[in-house]
């Protein structure tokens, strides 16, 4: 209810307070970037910030399907699945050309959406169980279509320029994670699609008392998260030149935390587009910093550190966030005004 | 077929007592159970019974200390990374120059410190949810991505290979014929069920997972609860962790463990136990493990690929918890 009167009076203090976690994100990313920039030679070197954007711009789009789901109050843990299926099958077609390629792909991710969503929306299972159960099929059915083995894309059409290929100086997986981004944010922010996602996430029964459309909300949003998992599969495939079954183990967890990273609380009703890009960002910079600091011969730290490191700057990102969630929670506990 | 029978016990079997009607899962095995000894060849053996068992211990281990988690309307992510922080710390111990001079000493602290060191681990999670108010999945996730870290870091990610007969008891003993991994399930098994059922902790979980705010106002201490259901949870996973080692002759800290968590809560799940918290059942865990357990083996049984199993695995997990929805609204 709360998150209704946040965009209904847009200067409530829901609205102030996510403004305040999105500062945080950005300043924070910022100051790894300069951290880097001074400590580094090479750090905002070409090679490096393209490389950064290649590798991160799959964990770019399952984030983004999943901030939208987690605004919802709702998660996705079939990203990672949806992804390497969608790898298989996009690899699949490949051979046909960088169209049916890219069009089989999707359209796998728009399967295990549909699944999703109609679990939650229909039989109303709970997310966590429903996704989990998505995760299992999509995976299954991945392995099924590659015969437990990778499938090599086609080098003979264009398909691998998806994940290798450049334009006008950026590697084109960046490039549609920057589209698919602007569409969230124009989507989140000037479309009456975002502000449903956002009142269903402030509180469901409110949302349908006001006569919001909200399975079909939560529909869209499962939809829309296996649509970009399944484009961070397309990408994979082309990029590394195989279908890839058994990849995308963890990743749903990873975009998970990237989302928290970046504001987004797990209860719904706050969330913000850009801020989720951020916080892929950052969790991807720390890996990247890590190997600088290596490559310094001050330290050795194996490549094991990185995880250790990520879940300590989640832990750190945890603690000095709950003053505004707990502060939002407080407010929305408290009667609407 | 199997997968109807499991979705609607009471279609299969329309005319059994109030037990199979209140407990979906027995009638669901029961139904699995029948179809084997019918369809699968050489089924009723002991050795059928011994490689399910032994299958499915680590994971009911695991769900124990996870079902008392999602009583308490929480959930623990961190199970499969504290199993491959156990499982790495007990290789250490042993293998080490202590460990081999004095051999008793080394292998009893094998058994101990993992354990305690994982237990501690989950403390840490519920001290860290509690004190500043994180929810669970959040919390958890934490020690998920740094777990796993931890336990690589440890080993720098080598395999250490080992052959220990006295620390391997515990994956590869037998007691009176049964493996000993399953007596220590069963045990932990009932004493989680005794005490959700009988002590006063077990009380004061399910009033927590009910209405937290209710049980703090009639004086439960939610937040020590909250923390020691977490601390057994990665007992759990710590004890999971070293038969899943002993088991192996080996520890890699990248594979230990690796989706426990899921396979965990999907157990619980299975089982009967609700998410929102406030009802549990850790015997409905066991038997939503078996569930689980089974029907892959009866599919690999009579000829189905593995891949495909993960499918019906994915379409059994749905379909029980949509059946109990169901039965709940009812």
């Amino acid at each position: 209810m709360n998150a209704l009167l946040a965009f209904l009076a847009p200067g409530g203090s829901m609205r102030l307070l996510a403004r305040a976690a999105t500062q945080r994100v950005m300043i924070a990313l910022a100051l790894l970037i300069i951290f880097g920039a001074l400590r580094y030679d090479h750090f905002l070197g070409a090679f490096n910030i393209l490389s950064v954007l290649q590798y991160n711009s799959m964990f770019a789009l399952t984030g983004l399907g999943m901030c939208f789901v987690i605004m919802t109050g709702g998660i996705d843990l079939s990203v990672g699945a949806t992804a390497a299926m969608a790898s298989v099958v996009s690899a699949m077609l490949s051979p046909y050309g960088i169209l049916p390629g890219l069009i089989a792909g999707l359209a796998a991710g728009l399967a295990v959406g549909v699944v999703n969503g109609f679990l939650v929306t229909r039989l109303k299972i709970q997310p966590f169980i429903a996704t989990l159960s998505g995760m299992l099929m999509a995976s299954g059915a991945g392995l099924l279509l590659a015969h437990n083995q990778s499938v090599s894309v086609s080098y003979d059409t264009d398909f691998t320029s998806l994940g290798q290929g450049d334009w006008l100086g950026f590697p084109i997986p960046a490039w549609i994670a920057l589209v698919a981004y602007v569409y969230g944010s124009i989507a989140l922010n000037f479309t009456a699609f975002g502000r449903h996602v956002l009142a269903v996430g402030g509180g469901e029964e409110a949302a349908r008392l006001m006569g919001l459309p909200v399975d079909r909300v939560i529909f869209a949003t499962y939809v829309q998260s296996g649509l970009f998992a399944s484009l961070a599969g397309v990408i994979l495939a082309a990029q590394f030149g195989a279908g890839q079954p058994a990849e995308g183990v963890g990743w749903e967890l990873f975009s998970i935390a990237a989302v928290v990273v970046g504001g987004t609380l797990l209860t719904g009703g706050v969330g913000s587009v850009a801020t989720t890009l951020a916080g892929v960002l950052l969790l991807g910079l720390i890996f990247n910093v890590l190997n600088f600091e290596n490559g310094m011969g001050w330290i050795s730290l194996s490549a094991y550190w990185q995880s250790v490191v990520r879940g300590v700057f989640l832990m750190v990102v945890v603690m000095v966030g709950p003053g505004v969630s707990r502060r939002v929670a407080a407010t929305s506990a408290a009667p609407a005004e | 077929m199997v997968e109807a029978r499991m979705v609607r016990p009471r279609g299969a079997l329309p005319d059994v007592s109030g037990l199979l009607r209140r407990y979906p899962a027995l009638a669901a095995m029961a139904a699995l159970l029948v179809f084997n000894f019918l369809v699968t060849p050489n089924f009723a053996s002991w050795q059928t019974l011994n490689v399910n068992l032994t299958q499915v211990a680590t994971i009911v281990i695991v769900s124990v200390g996870m079902t008392l988690v999602i009583a308490t309307g929480g959930i623990d992510l961190s199970v499969g990374s504290l199993m491959a922080i156990s499982g790495a710390l007990a290789p250490l111990i042993f293998l080490s120059s202590f460990g081999r001079a004095h051999e008793a000493v080394g292998d009893a602290l094998a058994f101990v410190v993992p354990v305690v060191v994982a237990g501690l681990f989950g403390l840490f999670n519920g001290w860290f949810i509690t004190r500043f108010k994180v929810q669970p999945i959040v919390g958890t996730l934490v020690l998920f991505i740094a777990g796993r870290g931890i336990g690589q870091v440890m080993t720098n990610g080598n395999l250490q290979v080992f052959k220990n007969p006295t620390f391997q008891f515990i994956g590869l003993g037998r007691v009176f014929g049964v493996p000993f991994q399953v007596v220590i399930m069963l045990a932990m098994v009932a004493l989680a069920a005794w005490m959700l059922r009988r002590t006063l902790f077990g009380r004061e979980i399910l009033a927590v997972g009910g209405n937290e705010k209710a049980a703090r106002l009639a004086g439960v201490p939610v937040a020590r609860v909250k923390r020691r259901v977490y601390a057994i949870s990665g007992l759990c996973a710590g004890v999971a962790g070293l038969v899943v080692v002993s088991i192996n002759s080996s520890s890699d800290a990248n594979l230990v463990g690796l989706g426990m968590e899921l396979d965990a809560i999907a157990a619980v799940a299975v089982g009967g136990t609700p998410f929102t918290g406030g009802q549990a059942t850790v015997v409905g865990s066991l038997l939503g493990a078996l569930i689980i357990q089974l029907v892959r083996y009866t599919l690999l049984a009579n000829g189905v690929p593995d891949a495909a199993a993960l499918v019906v695995k994915g379409a059994i997990i749905a379909g029980a918890v949509w059946s109990q929805q169901r039965s709940r609204a009812a």
